[in-house]
């Protein structure tokens, strides 16, 4: 279950730290992934490679479809069209749809963090984190609770353990729904819109945390609004716009020098909204 | 007037006894069997496959479609004729678990889809199926959400279980109208079964409302 490169387990301080990455080698390809919803016509042809160790960040309007194209990533969509290759496994064409096993396989290897974190409510901080590892990985109890624990630590949440998610602030929550998606070693972290529930001033706490585990070498696929943050943390900063890719590179490049028209539209819009 | 005290006051145990002895048990059977079938009925009704979920269309309109005491006497009268002779005991127990497996299962459908759809993705997203994220993540924050409905069917049950004295079952009201046939008392005596099933329904009521409090957390706030 758990893969052999992922996080080594609880170990105090570098709970959150994966383990040295063999390589920089390709973890997932997606190509000309295509995606309708009735008429609606939302992903035209996408492609998309992450490498080992590479913060990717979606950016783009509402609409522009960067939501779809993670849901992709782990199957909780299921595109009409196009490939996936994960970790050199066989290449899995989403025209004849997505087999069970496929389908599992993706989940057993990526964990997402949620725009609305989507706590378990009834459970306790501790039990959201262990659910995963304890319910569906066999981890035994007592190795999930200390793993458990020290991912709390290392967001600042120990003392929370037994508390319920309805106790906490959504800054505190989506911590938690960041430990609880760490707890399952995933090789790929995928974030759908981490910040944008959040009130402003509890923002930060968040960003903080997820720029941590970017220096540490996770490899994460995040869909943002955030354009500071994704500057500061991705490698690759891709721009979504009506369901195709209009442009794509390093932070640096796109946001100071975008190639495209859209994209210096998009930014001027979202940098300076007053000019 | 003396006499009608008496009279009431001896009659009251045994009504009561006719209660704890048969309406209740005949009640909590019915209710557990009932709701098992309920969540197997809700589950089709669920199902993305049009035939089973025609099929939990069917049984849940037939339920509700046709009266209480039509589908005990079916059961009781009826099934004899096709060599089925049942006790007045398990009929009673098998009509009113059809009758509660019809209403709960839509009580329980419309709970499991309350959950918000992001406690299924997250279930997924952690490596679980369809069914264990139902079992672990769904079907605990439905329960909080049917109990006040479910609590109402379990204390129209309670009630519905009268009829069952219309099949020879011994239960609260059959005693009740045995010591009033025998004593010719029936204003007195149908008064005093009223008394004690309210009496019956505030205990029940008063035990919804602790078990509400204690299932509090479950709902997402």
């Amino acid at each position: 279950m758990s893969p052999t490169d992922g996080p080594g387990a609880a170990g105090g301080g570098d709970a959150l730290a994966p383990a040295a990455r063999p390589d920089d080698s390709v973890l997932l390809t997606v190509s000309n992934i295509r995606k309708s919803f009735g008429a609606n016509e939302v992903l035209r042809g996408v492609d998309l490679e992450v490498r080992r160790g590479e913060v990717v960040a979606l950016i783009g309007p509402s609409g522009s479809g960067k939501t779809t194209v993670l849901r992709s990533l782990n199957g909780l969509e299921t595109p009409d069209a196009g490939t996936l290759e994960f970790d050199g496994g066989p290449s899995l064409d989403f025209a004849a749809g997505l087999p069970k096993g496929a389908r599992f396989a993706l989940r057993d290897r990526s964990a997402m963090v949620f725009q609305q974190h989507n706590l378990f409510p009834h459970l306790t901080v501790l039990e959201n984190v262990i659910e995963g590892p304890v319910q569906v990985q066999r981890t035994p109890k007592a190795k999930a609770v200390a793993q458990a624990e020290a991912l709390l630590a290392r967001v600042g949440l120990a003392e929370k353990r037994d508390a319920y998610p309805f106790e906490l602030s959504g800054g505190q929550q989506q911590r938690v729904g960041i430990v609880r998606a760490l707890a399952l070693e995933p090789d790929l972290l995928l974030f759908d819109e981490p910040t944008s529930a959040l009130d402003p001033e509890l923002v930060g706490e968040v960003l903080t945390v997820i720029k941590e585990l970017a220096d540490e070498g996770w490899t994460m696929v995040i869909v943002t609004h955030e354009l500071a943050f994704a500057r500061q943390v991705a490698d690759e900063v891709v721009f979504l716009d009506g369901g195709v890719i209009v442009e794509r590179g390093a932070p640096g490049q796109l946001f100071t020098a975008p190639r495209e028209a859209r994209t210096r539209q998009f930014l001027d819009r979202i940098l300076r909204p007053f000019d | 007037m003396n006499e009608s005290l008496q009279l009431f006051l001896d009659s009251f145990w045994p009504i009561v006894w006719g209660g704890i002895s048969g309406t209740i048990p005949l009640a909590l059977i019915s209710f557990v069997v009932g709701l098992v079938l309920a969540l197997g009925v809700a589950l089709l009704r669920l199902s993305k496959n049009r035939v089973l979920a025609a099929i939990g269309r069917f049984y849940v309109s037939v339920i509700r479609g046709t009266p209480l005491l039509v589908q005990l006497f079916v059961i009781f009268y009826g099934l004899p004729a096709l060599g089925l002779l049942i006790d007045p005991w398990p009929s009673a127990i098998v009509a009113f678990s059809l009758n509660v497996g019809g209403y709960a299962a839509e009580i329980i459908r419309a709970a499991i889809l309350s959950v918000p759809k992001g406690q299924w993705e997250a279930g997924y997203t952690i490596g679980m199926s369809n069914a264990k994220t139902l079992r672990r993540i769904i079907l605990p924050q439905a329960a909080r959400v049917s109990v006040p409905p479910l609590s109402n069917t379990f204390i129209s049950l309670v009630k519905d279980t009268s009829l069952a004295s219309l099949i020879l079952v011994t239960e609260l009201f059959r005693v009740a109208q045995q010591i009033a046939a025998f004593s010719q008392q029936f204003m007195l005596l149908y008064l005093e079964a009223a008394l004690i099933y309210w009496l019956f329904c505030l205990v029940l009521s008063a035990g919804q409302g602790v078990l509400e409090r204690r299932l509090d957390r479950y709902v997402a706030h």
